[in-house]
């Protein structure tokens, strides 16, 4: 990436996707550590991003740091590759590292997500990765790192259960609905980052490599492939996943993430899938919602 | 038929044209230029050099016209690009006794060796708006004058205060520099509880206004540490860098600080006497309220080794540090007109079927 070269200032010239060889290596470290011990946070030397803190900069430097001239990347928010963050950290990548993208949840070999799992289930030798904005799950529970690294420590997770336990007794459920606690691999308690708990089962098992990188907070942590992965719940309260009443107005699919669209100030509103990769894919194999023209 | 809102690509190429053109602003007005910027907004260019952890003014100049004027985005292009430099080594500790002094000041002595001096400052101007700074050109020749009342004179070594409190050991001792490299935030994630050069460095790149918020903190009660000015000097020091290969120092040229060194009551303990204690404060550029905001900050945060009551926000370590980076904040603020829209249907949902419950509820004990 050339920065404009102005009234004669020296032109400046980037690195192969942004950062230098030595801050991917410093993350690559961290990546491996954090797949050697899953769902530990492994701090990081986060570095400044030409984007802002808390718009994915620290998925952006776990992607910059994997990312080789032969992967096909794709990029989403909210499920959407066409969401204004998506387009500006894909194109942020097509400038810096040249690399192929695709909107196509098959065809990537790098996946950077913000806030959603893709509805098609990943395979062996993808990545997904997960922007984070705040790692600790433990973080609202008790604001001091220096206490949340020691009950992460002695697997003291009292705390969480007594939160989640607090929702039954008042509300009848837990009511988490987004970034669920999971416990991975029988050990450490993480933040699956801001996905709905919908997508938590996802994580289980997943044959894909999955990373989480937290630029602000300066945290990487990892679910290597098929690690039991598990949302955390009470016998007499088992975890369980939104249900929706309606199936995508589009392309008529269940069983999968809407989003609610308003359509008019009457109450008027329809249900459209939040993977707009999923639902295209629907659509063009001939599936057809109620509010889908035909052969759109 | 109903088609999902699409064309996010199209839509920002759009809104950076426009920004482009706001930036520039009405064309019939000549551009503004990086000299311009540099000569006559200098403290804003300093304060981006500080804040930007760069000192380069060409590029802090270039920063502050990119961002419109928009100092916290400016500091971030900044830190955006020193990012991306390689490091050669660290610097040997800047002397500031052997400043180029431009002003120096301070409050616990009418006179000392060195002298006070004034030099460019706002303070004991009346903040009358001045009119005639409204025409083109206005009257030239005061820089001249400034010149022989004390600036561009030929370094003199100019004991600090604090040295001069020192020789009769009425001030702890300033930390002394064990040659070992300093803890580099830039390069490595902070752990708390941090040591003092992780302490400087993050309060020396801290937001301005907050530190100048917590500092004042202090004076009103949340964890008063009974400050004095000893000293404020701001001025050119030397900065030196010695290179393995070469085995001796080399002058890399010189930068612009300020320096503010707090004096500070100390009631002693079982072990030691009773005397004063420092605060620190060190900034690129002429930066006066923050370079004392960072030395009343940084006298607080000591609280513990000192053995003082603990309690205030200003001296409350992780909090302080892990939320002074004002790029790091402005993020993460502004990340929420990012869209949240699966998180918040999440939500509607919930409070949806706890509204039915409830409901139900209600008209069941009703019946």
């Amino acid at each position: 990436m050339n920065a404009q070269a102005a009234g004669g200032m020296p032109e400046i010239t980037y690195n192969f996707a942004y950062l230098d060889e030595q801050t991917k290596r410093m993350i690559r470290r961290a990546i491996l550590k954090a797949i050697a011990v899953p769902g530990y946070q492994v701090p990081f030397a986060a570095r400044e991003m030409p984007m802002p803190y808390g718009w994915g900069t620290g998925g952006v430097q776990v992607t910059a740091a994997v990312l080789g001239p032969d992967d096909v990347l794709k990029v989403i928010d909210q499920g959407a590759d066409d969401t204004t963050n998506a387009v500006a950290i894909r194109g942020f990548f097509e400038k810096t590292a040249r690399v192929a993208t695709t909107t196509s949840t098959q065809a990537a070999t790098l996946i950077q997500t913000r806030h959603r799992v893709p509805e098609t289930p990943l395979r062996e030798n993808q990545i997904l990765v997960y922007q984070v904005p705040i790692p600790e799950p433990l973080r609202f529970l008790e604001p001091r790192e220096t206490e949340t690294r020691q009950l992460h420590a002695l697997a003291e997770y009292g705390l969480m259960h007594v939160k989640l336990y607090e929702d039954i007794a008042r509300h009848g459920h837990i009511a988490t609905t987004y970034a669920y606690p999971v416990e991975v691999a029988g050990r450490y308690v993480m933040d699956p980052s801001p996905i709905p708990k919908f997508d938590n089962p996802k994580l289980d098992d997943c044959p894909a490599l999955q990373l989480f990188g937290a630029g602000r907070e300066k945290r990487i942590y990892a679910i290597p492939p098929h690690t039991r992965v598990r949302s955390l719940d009470f016998e007499d309260h088992p975890f369980r996943v939104q249900r929706f009443a309606q199936s995508c107005a589009l392309c008529a699919a269940s069983g999968v993430y809407l989003d609610e669209v308003i359509l008019d100030d009457k109450g008027g509103r329809m249900f459209v899938c939040s993977d707009t990769d999923y639902c295209n894919g629907r659509q063009e194999a001939g599936h057809r919602g109620e509010m889908a023209g035909e052969g759109a | 038929m109903y088609v999902a809102a699409k064309g996010g690509e199209k839509a920002i190429r759009n809104a950076h044209a426009l920004l482009a053109k706001r930036r520039r602003g009405n064309t019939n007005l000549p551009s503004i230029t990086l000299d311009q910027i540099a000569q006559q907004l200098t403290l804003a260019v300093d304060r981006v050099m500080a804040e930007g952890s760069l000192y380069d003014v060409e590029l802090a100049a270039l920063a502050v016209k990119q961002a419109r004027g928009d100092l916290i985005e400016a500091i971030f292009l900044i830190r955006a690009f020193r990012t991306t430099l390689p490091r050669f080594g660290y610097a040997r500790a800047l002397d500031t006794a052997r400043m180029l002094v431009r002003r120096r000041v301070s409050a616990t002595y009418k006179d000392l060796p060195g002298g006070q001096l004034l030099g460019p400052t706002f303070d004991y101007t009346h903040r009358l708006l001045d009119t005639s700074l409204g025409v083109a050109d206005e009257a030239e020749g005061v820089a001249d004058q400034t010149d022989q009342a004390g600036e561009a004179e030929a370094p003199v070594a100019m004991p600090r205060v604090t040295d001069l409190l020192g020789q009769e050991g009425l001030i702890e001792g300033a930390p002394a520099d064990d040659g070992s490299e300093p803890f580099d935030i830039t390069r490595a994630p902070v752990s708390f509880p941090v040591d003092r050069s992780t302490r400087l460095q993050t309060l020396a790149r801290g937001d301005e206004g907050y530190l100048l918020a917590l500092g004042y903190s202090t004076q009103r009660g949340y964890g008063r540490s009974h400050p004095f000015v000893g000293e404020i000097r701001f001025g050119d020091v030397e900065v030196m860098f010695e290179a393995p290969e070469l085995g001796f120092e080399v002058s890399l040229g010189t930068v612009q600080v300020t320096e503010c060194q707090s004096v500070n009551q100390f009631k002693g303990s079982a072990t030691t006497p009773p005397q004063f204690t420092r605060g620190y404060g060190l900034v690129f550029g002429q930066c006066e309220r923050k370079a004392m905001s960072m030395a009343l900050v940084e006298r607080a945060l000591r609280w513990e080794e000192l053995g003082e009551e603990p309690g205030a926000p200003a001296q409350d370590e992780e909090f302080v540090l892990s939320h002074s980076d004002n790029v790091q904040a402005t993020g993460f603020v502004e990340h929420l007109k990012l869209p949240h829209y699966v998180d918040f249907q999440a939500e509607l949902d919930l409070v949806r079927r706890m509204r039915a419950e409830q409901a139900a509820e209600m008209k069941e004990a009703a019946e």
